[in-house]
């Protein structure tokens, strides 16, 4: 610890999760991200914890269910045709309110789609995907020292309010080098799983159900509006951005997050030096979505520029945000493309008119 | 006279009427269960996976840790409860849609890998909870709501003989059918919960006890009847038997 190291994106994600104190992990193979599982595989037996090689996505996602209302320290990852398959399992365990990350190392789809990078599951992670008024919390690191801090606190946060929590990352990360640091987190009071976990009835004294079925419907709206509670909670306590460039006299404001916002900082360096001022507000956590800013932007503010590897899925959020009270533009690429600097320069001046 | 007691509810069994029909035999497997949670001491460390089906409901009349799993994915609930705590007596009640049907990979593979969990399997040769549709158990020329003519090979295959089927796998250590239609079968099937359960208390392996169980009101017929159809056709189907045993 404390000493900088190259690592992997897939990697670094899966050192985290163990230094978090993660001693179980389910998952069925899929590329992007196979070197999380293969690094669990290596390591869990290392620190005395589990790894097993699930028969399927749709196993996984109840093996989370089974490992995190047994109160352990758990989690999956995937890519995108995998968490469409355990979206029923993180409705089930949203509803069940039960601790887990998740991580989805984002490809290009609709369908099997290919194996590159793609940032076309936002929606899905922010939204929904599975049935019923649920959240995950969502974070979205921009390199891999952010991915790292934000796996480890992502089991607090799970922890903390007894949710699921997806690390929303795209193939780029997940197979890029850079170097880090891994730092110990910082120790929170934590709630005790004992009070609700299985497997504790003596200490407890008395049993615990794990489960979501109420087929009353008082009770179940009882649940829900506690639920939104809790996310009202998240929202309100959890919500992170960073703003980069963002000085009082910007004309343009770009959005974007992971890989891409890496390719809009080297975009905004290039404006300025042609004397266009633009900045980003850069979302870390995308459920919650940092509304906020947007509420804010400077009076030099004309436009807002969303850049994705998606047609177009974030912007919704970012139109939210603005509110109609400045146009909102978008450019995106897909298939596994990324933009290029030179494409988002070139998009931004056609906004700027220049 | 002195009084002596022959017969009690178990202790782990809550003093409530069951929500199941006239003549089903969901709470005969209960009460069994609860028998032989009582009879090893383990209610403190015992937990089940209720199903999807007509006994989601069965953690109102076990008094146990439980959870409710997805339909069909109990087993992988175990799985994953008894490998984060070894300690534990991990057991699921499924049903034969839930488990043969939706749930049959996640019942396969936690077989094969030996889970160290106990399986309750309920064969009533119907969806009971939906009312009444074909289950991969449904007897050929057996009518349900969604083979109105009679389950016909042709389209719909053959009834799934699940403890067979599991048996050809290295990994489990006990696999057994019995039945609870009458009283000779009730004791066989107790001996044969008590005996998953043990196998893996002594690390032996997977368990699975296959129960033939009843549905008189989705077959459409009197509960008297429904026993005799178990009997009579069923039993033909599904032998009652001790396919493997631990070494
Ligand atoms: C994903 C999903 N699909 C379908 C259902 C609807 N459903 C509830 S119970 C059931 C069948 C249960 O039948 P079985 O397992 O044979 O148990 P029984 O009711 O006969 O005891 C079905 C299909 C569901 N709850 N979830």
């Amino acid at each position: 610890m404390g000493e900088r190291v190259l690592m992997k994106g897939n990697e670094a994600l899966a050192e985290a999760a163990i230094q978090a104190g993660c001693r179980y992990f389910f998952g069925y193979p899929i590329t992007p991200q196979n070197e999380i599982p293969e690094y669990m595989s290596r390591r869990l037996p290392e620190v005395g914890g589990v790894y097993l090689q699930s028969e399927s996505e749709v196993a996984t996602i109840n093996m989370l269910f089974g490992a995190a209302g047994a109160g352990v320290r758990v989690m999956t990852s995937s890519s995108s045709p995998g968490i469409s398959l355990m979206s029923e399992g993180i409705s089930y365990i949203a509803g069940a309110e039960l601790p887990c990350v998740i991580m989805n190392v984002m490809r290009a789809g609709p369908g099997l789609g290919g194996i590159l990078p793609g940032q076309a599951d936002y929606l899905q992670a922010t939204r929904g995907g599975g049935h019923g008024d649920y959240r995950l919390l969502v974070l979205t690191p921009g390199t891999l020292q952010e991915a790292i801090d934000l796996v480890m606190k992502a089991f607090d946060l799970a922890d903390l309010y007894r949710n699921p929590v997806m690390v929303l990352v795209d193939g780029f990360m997940g197979q890029m080098m850079e170097a880090v640091e891994f730092k110990a987190p910082e120790k929170l009071e934590l709630p005790d799983k004992k009070e609700w976990a299985v497997g504790y009835r003596k200490e407890r004294g008395g049993r615990t159900i794990v489960k979501t079925l109420s087929l009353e419907p008082d009770p179940l709206e009882e649940h829900n509006r506690r639920l939104q509670e809790k996310y009202r909670r998240i929202e309100k306590n959890e919500v992170r951005h960073e703003s980069y460039m963002m000085d009082d006299d910007v004309e343009l404001v770009m959005v974007a997050y992971g890989t891409t916002s890496r390719i809009v900082r080297s975009s905004l360096k290039a404006l300025r030096a042609e004397g266009i001022k633009a900045g980003m507000i850069r979302p870390i956590t995308a459920w919650p979505f940092p509304y906020e800013p947007f509420k804010k932007l400077p009076p030099s503010a004309k436009s807002v520029l969303a850049v994705e590897m998606s047609c177009g899925q974030m912007v919704e959020d970012v139109k939210l945000g603005v509110a109609e009270r400045f146009p909102v533009h978008f450019y995106g690429r897909c298939g596994g493309n990324a933009p290029s600097v030179e494409e988002v320069v070139q998009a931004a001046k056609e906004i700027l008119g220049r | 006279m002195k009084e002596v007691l022959i017969a009690e509810r178990p202790k782990s069994m809550y003093k409530v009427s069951t929500h199941y029909c006239p003549g089903c035999t969901h709470g005969i497997a209960h009460r069994l269960i609860a028998e032989v949670v009582d009879e090893l001491g383990i209610q403190d460390r015992a937990v089940g996976v209720a199903p999807v089906g007509c006994s989601v409901l069965i953690y109102n009349y076990i008094d146990l840790d439980w959870y409710e799993a997805a339909h069909g994915r109990a087993p992988a609930v175990a799985t994953a409860c008894k490998r984060a705590r070894p300690d534990l007596t991990v057991f699921t009640y499924q049903g034969d849609g839930d488990l043969a049907s939706i749930g049959m990979a996640e019942i396969v593979h936690a077989a094969n890998r030996g889970e160290r969990i106990s399986v309750i399997f309920i064969n009533n040769a119907i969806y009971g909870m939906t009312g009444g549709q074909m289950a991969p158990t449904t007897l050929l020329s057996q009518r349900t709501s969604t083979t109105p003519y009679g389950r016909d090979p042709k389209a719909s295959g053959y009834p799934i003989r699940v403890a067979e089927m599991l048996s050809t796998l290295a990994a489990p250590g006990y696999i057994a059918r019995v039945s609870v239609v009458k009283p000779k079968y009730i004791i066989k099937a107790k001996e044969a919960i008590k005996k998953a359960f043990l196998t893996q208390i002594e690390d032996k392996g997977f368990s699975l006890v296959e129960i033939l169980s009843t549905c008189p009101t989705n077959w459409g017929v009197s509960p008297v009847a429904a026993t005799n159809w178990v009997e009579e056709q069923m039993i033909p189907v599904f032998p009652l038997k001790e396919f493997k045993v631990p070494e």
